[in-house]
């Protein structure tokens, strides 16, 4: 025993008492000296005793052990007691300046998504980042964000998330890995250079970029890779076959009076999604004096969000959208277009108005390609784009965004193939997860096996880490130091908001211990790039210029003059001419846990998804017809099967899907990576392959044994019925623009709305502030980031998936989704719906202890404390908005969730009713500054997170008592209305009717005419 | 001896021939004083395990909440508010019989009146569960009380469940005092005739010094008088107020003026088909043919079947409304009632309570023991029903189709539910074991007196 055990061995208890039994005497004191030192015994004492792991005695004596032993005993009967520790509260001795005790601070932020980055406030409150809006004064932002965004604050303190460095699973330390590290990779660089290969995912961030160049300088046999699962490759592709080199096309909508979207949701993805939404609303709304709007025709493959705004839908498998891409070019006269064929059916008329309206609008139109377009769609947009003249005031192109612009799925294939040629020393995979989400054709994991030595930084130890010795804890963009570019190129600088929770680091970090100088701070490594690139006069206060901003003036892309070239347009319709027969499958990034990255996250797994409004799974979406052709209903499982590789998923009907195509999410199916995430849905990677990352053909779909139940949070098993009696109850009303124009009133000739003089007793009378909020169905994507801004705003609860599909579901807003039409070619309507704060309010009356109760400025307020939870309130409420804690949701336990929390709103235990409040905080929080001004709100001073966060600006809030207010502008307009006004609740949240705007005389809707059987189908 | 049948022609005697005084209060008395029959342990017993299983129930209401049952967000109230109501309901007969039917001077409540109260108080004991443990948090619910308190809080008087709260408990006071006044003299008789020290010290204190003066007597009818005034407009208004925690509410199936009278009426079917559930099989096991005659049954049928008739003719008007208002609303939820998910329940309950009772228009139904007992049974299982349609599929498609929801209990909704027949079943076995379940005094008032002098 006093001998050395074999290094690696585990430590076998019984093995060691047994060892134990057989010394005596001194020997035995020198034997535990030696277990001590046994790294087992110190992962052991670690997972045990964090703290005192460090303070583990040199030497120690009979007497001592004893007296120890003794204490410990003691101690640990001690912590077994339930009783509170006594807690202090210390003031600080020196009080930072500006920060003041319930007043939060904002500072400027990125979050980096695929590569790119929003401009962000965060706000926090005592130094904890609590919630995260957009940065208005970014030059590439709008002030709104996504629900990624809004989300990444539950990701910042998820328990789950890695917290040790570990070497084959063993707990190290970081110095243990920069010291490692570097030993190994000098050994090998000795001998031959180090063969060494960075995997990344898409980096936009020039420091980082830099970096990666410094390292690759000093080892030059070294590589570096992207691999971004549902990156842009069609886009870079395109680009490199139709100009001949690496640019980035950027859309701007502001002046795009008719835009084609080709298999394209550019409302919710893509870097410049924020903006094209913002932009698209703005053109689309209707306002008094201005009764344009702009057209949208949306060809999609997979039902999308664009597509149910869209004036003019046309569903078409996913290996057609490129026909009508050509089809369409071929009208408007691209060169090289000329050998496109026909379609036929209700797509040539469809082709015909869309060329038409286009031609037309030369120069004020756009032809966007989608990111899950194939990269002949994409070159012939870039040609139809320069017939147009559309470059230049529509499109514009721009030197790449991207850091090194690469074909990813070749690089990926490259760096496999290598890797099973024993062509790589040290693999370094800093963040993505490819062992999860490389091509399933390419055995990324096993060819992993054949590198030497593998290292792993990642938020979570997931699958890839399970591949690799080394894994190190990533730092979480608001504990990080680092920049990236937004969508523009503009520079946006990344400041931590908090010291590493779980002590992650950096890439930039976790590279530099690799280099000649060694290990350095990412704070250093980021100020020492820009002091490089804009000298070091004057650098401190731009530095802090920046900072105090959030980004680097004047560092958008420049623009790159490019032209399609004919053959690229020639080969992009000789691609288009082929379609395959028999069922196609799509892979599409899940809408809200993305590529698999955010498994973890409940906000988002509970997030209903658009248009299906799943939660916590992804499912085999298809058609009705096809569904009724092989008798396929909701939950059943079938087997799809591509190229021999198979997967067994639920099916689950989607209205409005083109025939004979099977959509899948991809991002589900998580095996490690958290207990949040772990065995939800159903991996879609499995199937997918690097020659064809979003449409397989050939697939083969069977219906399979069983069924999997699926938690969707609006009941699917009545769609018709459902929409049947939204429309008879006219509570999502929608017009076109025509009828708009004739009828301004037609909205109101809907519903019935009774007399407010017609009461029992006389109104009471709002002198003050009356506070109302209007959403403007037209412009209402229906992305969810209102629902998830208010989720991290209100510290609701998730949970869990049982519970969502009991109907149990907290959020405060949800969206509720309306088909109307053919089960085939439905039209579909977002409604958000929050609590309606209405006047004469159901739920108070009724409630027995007066625990919801009116304001003096019209709120309808819910008392936590008081309530006793009877429910008569929300069987009274015919809006349904409220929620009730039937159990105890709320997260009481794990103390890193605590500092998540807005301070400002109470955590509602079980038992308790709960609904929106208009964010009644923040109306508050606002009327203490300005009361301190002595003067009023103004206008805009409040504003609620869902409003906040919304891209498209559909939701405006403020004091309806002010006539000038954008609220009372809005209510004031004819397509105001409030939902169910003849129950006379007098709701303080009303809608603007939807407009759309099809082209007239186009014989039909397009989409959204009231009298629209969706009758533009593909034959 | 012989009653005199052209005296009283067509009419069977509410009480068996050849009985005097002494024999009324012998066979009554004698059920609590003889050995305690071997299948009464089997049915406390049975029932006790019931009970066992309540309070398992309500620990894990109380450690876990209220989502262990099926609640949701459409359908926030289920079985418990069902259970409550049912309960309240079946308690209904107990009283119209003692109250109404004695100020209405109807000798033959009096064999069955004593029973009927006691089942009223267990239904009503049973039922003031419910409120109390299907709020989200239990130990607030003193909140609905007013009471003076630090937070200067105040009940909201608009709140039906406040009216609850003043009904219930108002009924559940006046009918223990009823019922114990009643029972007084009866006390008095088993501490008499008791042989066992202890037993006559209970029933001594129990019979609160009863000695049969004439002043006592006095003051014993005055007061049960009063207590039967006080007694008779509650049949009416609990039953209506519980109706308003519906009727108050907008949702449609529920907002319906009808509802008062219409839940009275259902009340009183209730509660007789429940006396009747209880009476036929105690008539048989204690033997009490000669107290509880065919007459009894007869009449109780009759009463349900007047009183069915009335809950029919709610239902036709709630459908016939609908139609009438022209309110899509109302005939989207009679629509959904008829045809939708939850159409078998609804047309059961068209059978139990509709289409079954009819067959008492025929006099050999009535008569038969047996068949008036089967029919009693589809009635409970109806008045179920119907609060189960009335609570479940008029919220579970309401107003937005997006909120739309399904509901179904689990078991622990079952297991409460269980649990109180239980916990009545309990109180009703402790209660024939312990006090005379028919009046004996009264019986003896009801003796053909002048003939069997002859």
């Amino acid at each position: 025993m006093s001998q050395g055990r074999p290094a690696g061995a585990r430590l076998e208890l019984a093995d060691v008492r047994r060892k134990l039994a057989d010394q005596r005497g001194r020997e035995f004191w020198r034997s535990l000296d030696e277990l001590a030192g046994t790294e087992e015994f110190e992962e052991l004492l670690h997972r045990e005793f964090p703290r005192e792991a460090a303070s583990w005695p040199e030497s120690v004596d009979r007497r001592r052990f004893l007296q120890l032993a003794g204490a410990s005993l003691a101690l640990g009967g001690l912590t077994a007691c339930t009783r509170q520790p006594l807690e202090k509260i210390v003031p600080y001795v020196d009080q930072p300046e500006i920060l003041v005790p319930g007043q939060p601070l904002y500072y400027a932020t990125s979050f980096v998504h695929g590569g790119y980055a929003t401009g962000l406030l965060a706000e926090s409150h005592m130094g904890r980042p609590t919630k995260v809006e957009g940065n208005p004064d970014h030059p590439a932002g709008t002030g709104a964000t996504d629900l990624f965004a809004q989300a990444s604050i539950l990701g910042l303190y998820d328990p789950d998330r890695s917290q040790v460095v570990r070497e084959l699973g063993r707990i190290r330390t970081w110095d243990g890995y920069f010291q490692d590290s570097r030993e190994t990779i000098r050994a090998l660089d000795a001998v031959g250079g180090a063969r060494l290969r960075i995997l990344t995912g898409t980096i936009t961030s020039p420091t980082l970029a830099a970096m990666i160049g410094k390292v690759l300088s000093e080892f030059p046999r070294g590589r570096w890779h992207q691999y971004e699962a549902a990156g842009r490759h069609s886009a870079s592709a395109a680009s490199r076959a139709a100009f001949g080199r690496d640019v980035e096309a950027v859309y701007d909508l502001t002046g795009a009076e008719i835009v084609v979207a080709l298999d394209a949701d550019f409302l919710t993805e893509g870097p410049g999604r924020l903006q094209h939404a913002r932009d698209f609303a703005r053109l689309r709304r209707i306002r008094r004096g201005k009764t344009s709007m702009n057209r949208l025709y949306s060809v999609e493959s997979a039902p999308t969000l664009t597509g149910t705004l869209a004036d003019h839908r046309l569903p078409v498998r996913g290996s057609e959208v490129a026909g009508v891409a050509a089809a369409l070019a071929r009208r408007l006269g691209v060169a090289g277009a000329s050998g496109a064929s026909e379609l036929g059916g209700g797509a040539a008329d469809w082709i015909a108005a869309a060329a038409e309206d286009l031609r037309a609008h030369a120069g004020r139109s756009v032809v966007i390609p989608g990111e899950c377009a194939g990269a002949e769609v994409h070159t012939l947009c870039h040609a139809i784009n320069e017939v147009l003249k559309n470059v230049g005031s529509t499109v514009r192109h721009i030197e790449p965004v991207v850091a090194e612009p690469s074909d990813q799925l070749a690089s990926i294939t490259e760096l496999v193939e290598d890797m099973n040629a024993g062509e790589v020393d040290v693999l370094m995979i800093l963040g993505g997860n490819p062992a999860y989400d490389a091509p399933a054709d390419l055995g990324f994991k096993e060819a992993t096996l054949k590198v030497g030595q593998r290292i792993r930084l990642s938020l979570y130890e997931d699958e890839t880490s399970e591949y690799c010795q080394w894994h190190l804890p990533a730092a979480h963009y608001l504990e990080s130091w680092g920049d990236a570019r937004a969508h523009d190129g503009t520079v946006s600088l990344i400041q931590p908001l908090i010291e590493p929770l779980y002590g992650g680091k950096t890439a930039l970090e976790a590279l530099s211990a690799l280099t000649e100088e060694g290990k350095r701070p990412a704070y250093d490594l980021v100020r020492e790039h820009w002091g490089g690139v804009v000298g070091a006069d004057g650098f401190e206060q731009r530095w802090r210029r920046w900072l105090h901003d959030g980004y680097l003036p004047e560092t958008a892309a420049p623009e790159a003059a490019v032209s399609t070239s004919v053959e690229a347009v020639e080969d992009a319709v000789a691609a288009a001419a082929a379609t395959g027969d028999g069922i196609e499958l799509l892979f599409r990034p899940d809408p809200t846990i993305w590529d698999g990255r955010f498994a973890n996250n409940g906000w988002l797994q509970e997030c209903p998804k658009p248009l299906t409004k799943l939660t916590w799974d992804n499912a085999a979406l298809l058609s009705p017809a096809l569904a009724e052709r092989l008798g396929i209903a909701n939950e059943q499982m079938v087997e799809l099967t591509v190229e021999g590789r198979s997967l067994s998923a639920p099916a689950w009907i989607q209205p409005g899907h083109p025939d004979n195509s099977v959509t899948l999410h991809l991002g589900y199916g998580r095996r490690r990576g958290g207990k949040v995430g772990e065995g939800t849905g159903f991996d879609a990677y499995a199937l997918r392959a690097a020659r064809t990352p979003w449409l397989a053909t050939g697939v083969t779909l069977s219906p399979a044994a069983g069924s999997y139940r699926l938690a969707s949070t609006q009941l699917h098993s009545n769609i018709e019925l459902e929409g049947r009696e939204a429309e008879k109850r006219h509570l999502v009303r929608t017009g076109t623009l025509d009828e708009y124009k004739k009828h301004p009133e037609f909205v109101h000739h809907m519903g019935h709305s009774p007399d407010p003089e017609v009461a029992l007793f006389p109104a009471w009378e709002y002198d003050g502030y009356a506070w109302g909020l209007a959403v403007d169905l037209g412009s209402c994507t229906g992305c969810n980031a209102c629902v998830i801004a208010c989720q991290s705003e209100n510290n609701i609860p998730v949970v869990g998936k049982e519970q969502v599909a009991l109907g149990r579901e907290m959020q405060w807003i949800r969206i509720d989704r309306y088909y109307q039409g053919s089960l085939d070619h439905p039209e579909v309507h977002h409604q958000p719906v929050m609590c309606m704060h209405c006047e004469q309010a159901p739920c108070e009356i009724v409630c027995p202890v007066a625990a919801t109760v009116h304001s003096d400025e019209g709120l309808n307020e819910m008392v936590y404390n008081r309530c006793v939870g009877t429910r008569y309130c929300a069987n009274n409420c015919p809006y349904k908005v409220r929620r009730f804690n039937f159990l105890l949701y709320s997260d009481f336990e794990t103390p890193v969730l605590k500092m998540m929390r807005n301070p400002d709103v109470t955590v509602r235990s079980r038992g308790v009713m709960e609904k929106c409040s208009y964010c009644v905080q923040r109306i508050n929080q606002a009327r203490v500054a300005a009361r301190k001004d002595r003067r009023q709100l103004r206008d805009g001073e409040v504003r609620t997170a869902c409003q906040q966060a919304c891209p498209t600006e559909a939701i405006v809030f403020g004091d309806i008592n002010d006539p000038d207010s954008e609220v009372s502008r809005w209510k004031e307009e004819k397509l105001n209305y409030g939902i169910l006004e003849e129950l006379n609740t007098r709701p303080r949240t009303t809608y603007l009717a939807k407009l759309a705007n099809p082209r007239p005389g186009s014989g039909n809707g397009g989409g959204h005419g009231p009298t629209s059987e969706g009758d533009d189908h593909v034959g | 001896m012989s009653v005199d049948d052209r005296m009283v022609p067509h009419k069977p005697a509410v009480i068996a021939p050849g009985h005097t005084s002494a024999t009324v209060s012998d066979q009554i008395g004698e059920i609590v004083f003889r050995k305690t029959p071997r299948w009464w342990y089997f049915a406390f017993g049975g029932s006790f395990v019931l009970v066992m299983l309540l309070l398992m129930a309500l620990t894990k209401l109380l450690v876990e909440g209220t989502g262990i049952w099926g609640l949701n967000n459409p359908v926030g109230w289920g079985f418990a508010i069902i259970n409550f109501v049912w309960w309240i309901g079946i308690g209904h007969a107990g009283t119209l019989i003692s109250a109404i039917l004695l100020l209405l001077r109807q000798e033959w409540r009096t064999s069955i009146n004593r029973f009927a109260e006691a089942m009223t108080l267990f239904a009503v004991a049973c039922a003031g569960l419910y409120p109390l443990i299907h709020v989200g948090r239990p130990w607030l619910a003193y909140w609905l009380l007013p009471y003076p308190n630090t937070m200067g809080m105040w009940p909201q008087f608009r709140s039906p469940l406040v009216w609850d709260v003043f009904a219930v408990s108002t009924y559940a006071t006046v009918s223990l005092l009823f019922w114990y006044v009643g029972l007084i003299p009866d006390l008095a008789t088993l501490r008499d005739r008791s042989r066992s020290p202890l037993k006559q010290k209970i029933y001594g204190m129990l019979a609160m010094g009863w000695r049969g003066s004439a002043a006592h007597w006095h003051n014993y009818e005055t007061a049960y008088l009063l207590l039967a005034g006080l007694a008779t407009p509650l049949v009416v208004s609990v039953h209506t107020v519980v109706s308003f925690d519906f009727a108050v509410g907008q949702l449609p199936g529920w907002h319906a003026t009808i509802f008062p009278p219409y839940f009275v009426a259902g009340a009183i079917f209730a509660g007789f088909a429940m006396v009747l559930t209880l009476a036929i099989p105690l008539r048989a096991v204690f033997n009490l043919h000669d107290f509880i005659t065919i007459r009894h049954i007869q009449n109780m049928c009759k009463v349900m079947l007047a009183t069915g008739l009335i809950v029919a003719y709610g239902y036709l008007v709630e459908i016939f409304m609908a139609w009438y208002s022209g309110h899509w609303l109302e005939q989207f939820m009679i629509l959904n009632r008829i045809t939708g998910p939850y159409r078998y329940h609804w047309w059961a309950l068209i059978l139990c309570n509709i289409l079954v009772v009819q067959l008492l228009w025929i006099r050999r139904v009535r008569t038969n023991p047996v068949t008036a007992w089967i029919i009693a049974m589809f009635v409970n299982v109806g008045m179920w029903l119907e609060r189960f349609v009335i609570v479940v599929t008029s919220l579970h498609r309401d107003f937005l189709p997006s909120s739309w929801g399904m509901y179904s209990g689990t078991f622990w909704d079952w297991a409460t539910f269980i649990g109180s027949i239980g916990l009545f079943l309990a109180l009703l076995f402790l209660f024939l074991r312990f006090l005379p379940m028919i009046s004996i005094f009264e019986m003896r008032t009801i003796l053909p007196k002048g003939e069997s002098k002859s």
